[in-house]
């Protein structure tokens, strides 16, 4: 009986942090977030329940065409950082030796002791007007003049791409480190090529780890604030600054919080679209790795 | 340099494997006679997966050649070899089903569609597991995974089917099964399998011929028979069976037999192993396998008769009962145990205690010269 109570007081102990963080930093701002979009402004402190705010949305195509644009931008991060990271990860599990696997790993994490911005600011010195790749081409007489690399979508990507790529690794090496390597000599044994073994044995093998380096990139690239508006400047157009706008610039709460649970349903859409079409689950993608 | 046979479907010739500075293989020379039943024994790290590997074009050879029906495969990567392998844990595809794992091999050969499916079911039943097609890996037991990786491999009618300690993942009486499964299948395909393990019995039970391996070599290549009863090396005689071991010296010999002291005091007659000619004073390793021991209550002790030149008296230390094998251990005057098959009948049985007398014949005590120390 006594020990009873104490496995019932530490198991409360031990929850408790966990069930206080979900309920007060997610659950609740988020019902406040529905709550307060689901309000119309009608008269000053006059407010009234509708669906206004999402009706506005729909009605001005700049910010259903920034929320689109936002949506394949990301996509293009995360199909380029699948395409990048694949084979990092696979050299990293299955051909690098066991010494040079933990090297390896490390230095793929070494970027993310940086924060964002400092990171964001890296890129800014290295592509502006004045900065190391510009300067590099004028004194080798390449270019006539400076030329800005910043400020367009080319560079939000490499820097999104940066940021996002270890998100996309460490799954795929996860699951690439648990294929056993009779597996692929198995395929080679068996007739097929180097072609056939990766498309038929290998990918169909990392598929859960592929889902979830792409959901979590996805994420992250979708939600990202900094260095779209760092890198890409005024012409970013990502609709995490739309939100922004609405909450600070615009001082308008209600038509923020309508935005910021826009794009939750929408990233959640496509996640969900990504998962029917590649016949995976999220208990065995995300919640494996 | 020998003429092509196409009686044999492999062949390898002074075939040599170095790791930096470490030889895992020395110069393994064999020839595998085609549609038959061939196992490579050995302690583990001895350098069979290593042969297995380089047969199969997962590694290159430093040195010699490997021939499959006659031609030379050296510098032909692994799927243009026609010689198919089955892994240690099988290695299916967990990914795709039981039908697209056979047809796998298929399809990369581009076959069409309906000769693959012909082929799979005919494979099915072949190995009598026609209705599993459309299974998952998963849901499979241990033995018809066994069964699926062999069809995997079979279906593609290769030269020579490598397999590799494929029964070491089951529990005992499966692998029991296996073993018999196992030899009917090759039976069947009638195509050459070459087996890889450290388990003994499984060589023993399934092999026309088998390879003992020690330290990169090739001991003794020869039918299970052969190994058992005339082994040719010291390490054979060891590694094949049980052995009771002395190491000692001669004190007379007459080039075939003689008497030795061993290093316990005990002197006892033995015959030379084959093809082993044994000088007096020679340092040799003697082997008597506890079948050939009998075991006989000192008090019938006289009434004993026959072929027994060695004799040994003890008392029984202990008794090792596992029914039909079962075992007692003598301990001698001089301190030493020795192992003695006994047959327990249930009524009036040898006890711990009981004074007995060993009886065994010279030509049962198989000698070795120059005994390392084990």
């Amino acid at each position: 009986m006594h020990s009873k109570d104490i496995k019932k007081l530490s198991l409360i102990l031990l929850f408790s942090p966990f069930a206080l963080w979900i309920l007060l930093l997610i659950i609740l701002p988020h019902i406040g977030m529905v709550v307060l979009s689901l309000k119309e402004k009608v008269a000053p402190r006059v407010y009234q329940y509708s669906f206004a705010n999402y009706l506005d949305f729909l009605h001005e195509p700049i910010y259903w065409n920034t929320l689109l644009r936002t949506g394949s931008m990301s996509l293009l991060v995360t199909a380029l950082a699948l395409l990048i990271g694949f084979p990092i990860a696979y050299y990293i599990a299955k051909i690098a030796g066991p010494r040079a696997r933990g090297g390896l790993f490390l230095l793929c994490l070494i970027p993310l002791w940086v924060s964002d911005l400092i990171r964001s600011y890296g890129w800014i010195l290295l592509l502006r007007e004045t900065g190391v790749i510009s300067n590099f081409l004028l004194w080798t007489g390449m270019t006539g003049e400076p030329i800005e690399f910043l400020y367009n979508d080319a560079a939000v990507i490499i820097g999104l791409v940066y940021t996002v790529i270890l998100f996309m690794i460490v799954p795929l090496v996860s699951t690439l480190d648990g294929m056993d390597n009779s597996m692929i000599e198995a395929g080679y044994n068996l007739g097929g090529n180097g072609f056939t073994v990766l498309r038929r044995i290998i990918i169909p093998y990392a598929m859960p780890g592929i889902v979830a380096g792409c959901i979590v990139t996805f994420m992250l690239s979708a939600g990202s604030y900094l260095t779209p508006i760092l890198l890409g400047g005024k012409n970013s157009s990502w609709f995490t600054e739309q939100i922004y706008n609405q909450f600070i610039t615009r001082f308008n709460w209600e038509g923020g919080a309508a935005f910021g649970m826009l794009l939750l349903l929408f990233t959640s859409l496509v996640i969900w679209l990504g998962l029917k079409l590649s016949g995976q689950t999220l208990a065995n993608t995300v919640a494996k790795s | 340099m020998k003429q092509n046979t196409p009686t044999y479907d492999l062949q390898c010739q002074d075939l040599c494997k170095n790791f930096g500075a470490f030889r895992a293989v020395k110069d393994v020379s064999f020839e595998i006679p085609s549609g038959s039943f061939f196992s490579i024994l050995g302690p583990s790290g001895c350098g069979k997966t290593t042969l297995m590997r380089m047969i199969a074009g997962f590694e290159d050879p430093s040195g010699g050649d490997i021939r499959i029906k006659g031609k030379s495969v050296l510098g032909v990567p692994p799927n243009r070899r026609n010689v198919k392998m089955v892994f240690q844990h099988l290695a299916l595809f967990p990914m795709m089903n039981v039908y697209e794992n056979i047809a796998y091999g298929l399809r990369c050969n581009g076959v069409s569609n309906d000769q693959i499916k012909r082929r799979v079911q005919d494979v099915l039943e072949r190995i009598a597991l026609p209705d599993v097609a459309e299974r998952e890996i998963h849901q499979l037991s241990g033995g018809q995974k066994q069964r699926i990786a062999i069809a995997r491999c079979m279906v593609l009618d290769p030269d020579v089917l490598l397999l590799d300690e494929p029964l070491g993942a089951l529990d005992l009486k499966l692998r029991e099964a296996m073993k018999i499964e196992l030899k009917l299948l090759q039976h069947q395909f009638n195509t050459t399998f070459i087996y890889i393990t450290h388990d003994q019995s499984e060589a023993l039970v399934m092999s026309d011929n088998v390879a003992i391996m020690n330290q990169g070599q090739f001991e003794q290549i020869g039918t299970p028979q052969e190994l058992y009863h005339r082994p040719r090396t010291a390490f054979v005689a060891g590694f094949v069976g049980d052995s009771n071991r002395w190491s000692g010296k001669v004190r007379s010999a007459d080039g075939t037999g003689g008497k030795v002291e061993t290093e316990q005091g005990l002197t006892m007659s033995f015959s030379a192993g084959a093809g082993q000619t044994i000088g007096e004073g020679d340092r040799v390793e003697i082997f008597v396998r506890p079948e050939f021991i009998r075991t006989v209550r000192a008090a019938d002790a006289d009434a004993i008769d026959g072929d027994g030149d060695n004799r040994m008296d003890g008392t029984i230390d202990s008794l090792l009962f596992n029914g039909a094998n079962s075992r007692v251990l003598v301990r001698t005057g001089s301190g030493e145990l020795i192992e003695s098959d006994v047959t327990l009948t249930g009524d009036n049985d040898l006890k711990p205690g009981e004074a007995v007398r060993l009886v065994w014949s010279s030509r049962q005590a198989m000698c070795f010269a120059g005994g390392e120390q084990a």
